[in-house]
C-alpha cells in the first residue's frame, strides 16, 4: 500500500498520529507527506475527477499534496511537519 | 556611518545565504525570508532532524559546499532577521506581504534581492498525474531530506544532469531503479565533450554516473518518447517510444523533469521587466551581470532568473549583495566584484552547453492526445487548450487561462505554463514568445482564510 520506501532514518523516535481513523507511527523529521505515503499511496482527490493525487513536486510549488486535518484544516503535506497527535485524512469520509 | 538600509532578500537557498552574509558583513541588517524550516534550498536541503547520513551520504560530491553554507547560515542571526517559514506572497512597491506563523506581517524594505530559485520543468503525459509520479527534484528531496524513495521499482525520466544524478543516487542509497530514460537522443551527448574544458570535474563525474548505471545492470535508454503511465490507483507500468518501438516496464514510480524553470513570481509582482529567451523556451526577468533587475533596487540572484545551478547562485547571490552596498553609495571591493562576474560568465557559458546536451524536448505536445491532463489544479486537458485557440481564436496565454482556468489553479502555473504556451503557440500558430506569459497574481501561493492581518515595521 504504500507509496515511499523508507531507506534511512529508520530508528529515529515514534511520533503518533491518525491516519485516516486508525493510529499510526511516523518518524521524528517527517513531513505529512513521508508520515502519510510510507502507509498509504494517496493524499487526496482530485478537485473535480476524484481521482487519487499523492503530491508531485515535494517542494512546495505544485500545491498537489493538501491533505486534510480532522480540524478542517488544509495542509501542504511535502512542506508540513508531522507532529503528534496529527488526525489526517486522504480519503473523503462516506456520506451516510 | 552606515546608511539606514533595510534589504529583503527572499529565498533561504545558495544565493540568499550569500546574499545576507555579504550584507551582513557590511554591517546591515538584511531580512532574510524563506519559506523553509532550515536554510539551503532545495539543493542543499536539510533534514528536520539529524539522522545516520552524513553530509557526504546526503550531499555527495558537493557536501562540502552544503555543510559550508548551512554553517554560514547557521552562525547568521545574530546578523540578520531571519524569518523561516515564511511566505513572501504579495510585493507592492517596497513593501513585501509576508505571511509567517499565522500573520501577516507587512514589511518595508528599502532593497530587494529574489532569490526565488527554480523548479522542475515539467511537461505533461498521460497518466503524469497518477500517485507514484513525482518530480525529479521532489525524488531527489524525499531520499535527501526524508531518506525515502519515491517508490520500491523506480523509473527515471526526462532530461538533464539531475536525471543521471538522482537515478544514480537512489541506486546508491539502496533503491532500485528500473531504468534511466533520457527523452534526449544519445548524439546530444556528444555536446557534453565541448564542456570538459570549461568544467572537466562535472563532466567526468556526470559519465561516472551514468557508467556505473549501466554497470550495475540500469538499462539507460535515448530517444525515449512516453506514451503513457498505466495504473490507476497508483503507478503499476510506464510505456514508452523509441524510434517508433513502443516498449514497456513494469514499476511503481517515477521521477519526471526536463531541466528547471525559475520561480519568477515576485520578481513580476515587484514590476520587472521580462525576456523571451529562446534557449530555455521560457520568458525570464531581465537582469545585468550585477542582478540588477529593470527596477531600481530590486534585484535577483540564483536560479530565479535563468538556470544555472548551485555554484553560479552563491556567486550571484553574493554579487546582489555587493550591488545593493554598490547603490547605496558604499563601492565594493572592484577585483572581487571582476571575479564574481568573471565567474558567473564561465558558468553560463557552461550552462549553455548542458543545454544543448540535455534538449527540451521537440514537439512533445503536438503529440499529446486531446484528453491528456495539462493543469493539474484545475484538472484540464490538453484538447480544452486546443479548442479555446481553435473555435475561440484565443491567441495569448492570459485570455487562455481567463478562458479555461488553465493556469488558475492552486499552483498559479508553476506545474502548467510551460506546456501551456507550447500548446496555445502550435494551435494558434504563432510562435512561443508571441503568446506571451502568465502574469503573476498574488497571492503567488495559497494562505490560509485566517491569516490575521497585523501592521509590523520589521
Amino acid at each position: 500500500m504504500a507509496l515511499l520506501k523508507r531507506l534511512a532514518r529508520r530508528d529515529l523516535p515514534v511520533i503518533p498520529f491518525i491516519l485516516d481513523g486508525v493510529a499510526c507511527e511516523g518518524r521524528a523529521g517527517d513531513t505529512i507527506m513521508t508520515a502519510a505515503l510510507t502507509l498509504t499511496d494517496q493524499l487526496r482527490r482530485g478537485d473535480f475527477s476524484g481521482t487519487p493525487r499523492a503530491g508531485f513536486c515535494q517542494m512546495g510549488a505544485c500545491q498537489d499534496c493538501w491533505v486534510l486535518a480532522a480540524d478542517g484544516r488544509r495542509l501542504r503535506a511535502c512542506t508540513t511537519r508531522l507532529e503528534p497527535g496529527m488526525d489526517l485524512r486522504t480519503r473523503p469520509e462516506k456520506r451516510s | 556611518m552606515t546608511p539606514l538600509l533595510r534589504p529583503l532578500i527572499v529565498g533561504a537557498g545558495p544565493a540568499g545565504i550569500r546574499a545576507a552574509e555579504v550584507l551582513a558583513n557590511a554591517g546591515i541588517r538584511p531580512l532574510l525570508v524563506d519559506e523553509a524550516p532550515l536554510g539551503g534550498g532545495q539543493i542543499y536541503r536539510q533534514r528536520l532532524v539529524a539522522d545516520e547520513r552524513s553530509p557526504r551520504d546526503l550531499y555527495g560530491s558537493e557536501a562540502r559546499k552544503a555543510t559550508a553554507l548551512h554553517e554560514t547560515i547557521a552562525a547568521l542571526p545574530d546578523r540578520v532577521d531571519y524569518w523561516p517559514q515564511a511566505l513572501v506572497w504579495n510585493i507592492g512597491g517596497n513593501v513585501a506581504d509576508i505571511a509567517v506563523a499565522g500573520h501577516n506581517r507587512r514589511t518595508d524594505f528599502t532593497h530587494l534581492i529574489l532569490a526565488t530559485g527554480a523548479t522542475d520543468r515539467v511537461l505533461p503525459f498521460a497518466g503524469w498525474t497518477t500517485p507514484g509520479v513525482f518530480s525529479l527534484g521532489g525524488a531527489q528531496v524525499a531520499l535527501k531530506s526524508q531518506g525515502c524513495a519515491i517508490g520500491e521499482r523506480v523509473v527515471f525520466l526526462g532530461s538533464g544532469p539531475l536525471l543521471y544524478l538522482v537515478a544514480w543516487q537512489y541506486m546508491k542509497a539502496g533503491a532500485k531503479v528500473e531504468a534511466v530514460l533520457d527523452t534526449a537522443p544519445l548524439s546530444a551527448k556528444l555536446n557534453l565533450l565541448r564542456g570538459l574544458a570549461l568544467q572537466p570535474g562535472v563532466i567526468l563525474r556526470g559519465m561516472r554516473y551514468a557508467a556505473e548505471l549501466v554497470a550495475r545492470g540500469v538499462p539507460v535508454l535515448y530517444g525515449v518518447e512516453p506514451v503513457r503511465v498505466e495504473g490507476d490507483a497508483r503507478v503499476t507500468a510506464i510505456v514508452w517510444q523509441e524510434r517508433g518501438v513502443e516498449k514497456r516496464i513494469a514499476c511503481d514510480a517515477i521521477g519526471f523533469g526536463l531541466g528547471l524553470r525559475s520561480e519568477t513570481q515576485l520578481a513580476d509582482l515587484a514590476g520587472c521587466r521580462f525576456l523571451f529567451d529562446t534557449r530555455d523556451r521560457a520568458w525570464r526577468p531581465e537582469r545585468d551581470a550585477a542582478g540588477r533587475t529593470s527596477v531600481a533596487r530590486v534585484y535577483i540572484a540564483g536560479d530565479g532568473a535563468g538556470i544555472a545551478g548551485a555554484d553560479a547562485a552563491e556567486l550571484g547571490g553574493e554579487r546582489a549583495g555587493l550591488a545593493v552596498l554598490e547603490d547605496a553609495g558604499l563601492p565594493p571591493d572592484p577585483s572581487r566584484v571582476r571575479d564574481l562576474e568573471q565567474k558567473s560568465a564561465a558558468l553560463e557559458r557552461f550552462r549553455s552547453i548542458l543545454e544543448s546536451a540535455f534538449p527540451f524536448p521537440d514537439g512533445w505536445t503536438d503529440k499529446l492526445a486531446d484528453d491528456v491532463v495539462l493543469c493539474r489544479c484545475e484538472e484540464i486537458a490538453v484538447g480544452e487548450a486546443r479548442l479555446a485557440a481553435g473555435t475561440m481564436g484565443v491567441v495569448e496565454i492570459n485570455r487562455l487561462k481567463a478562458l479555461t482556468r488553465i493556469g488558475m489553479g492552486r499552483c498559479q502555473g508553476r506545474m502548467c505554463g510551460t506546456s501551456a504556451a507550447e500548446v496555445l503557440a502550435a494551435s494558434c500558430g504563432r510562435s512561443l514568445d508571441a503568446v506571451g506569459r502568465l502574469r503573476a497574481q498574488a497571492p503567488v501561493k495559497p494562505l490560509p482564510l485566517d491569516l490575521a492581518a497585523e501592521e509590523v515595521a520589521a
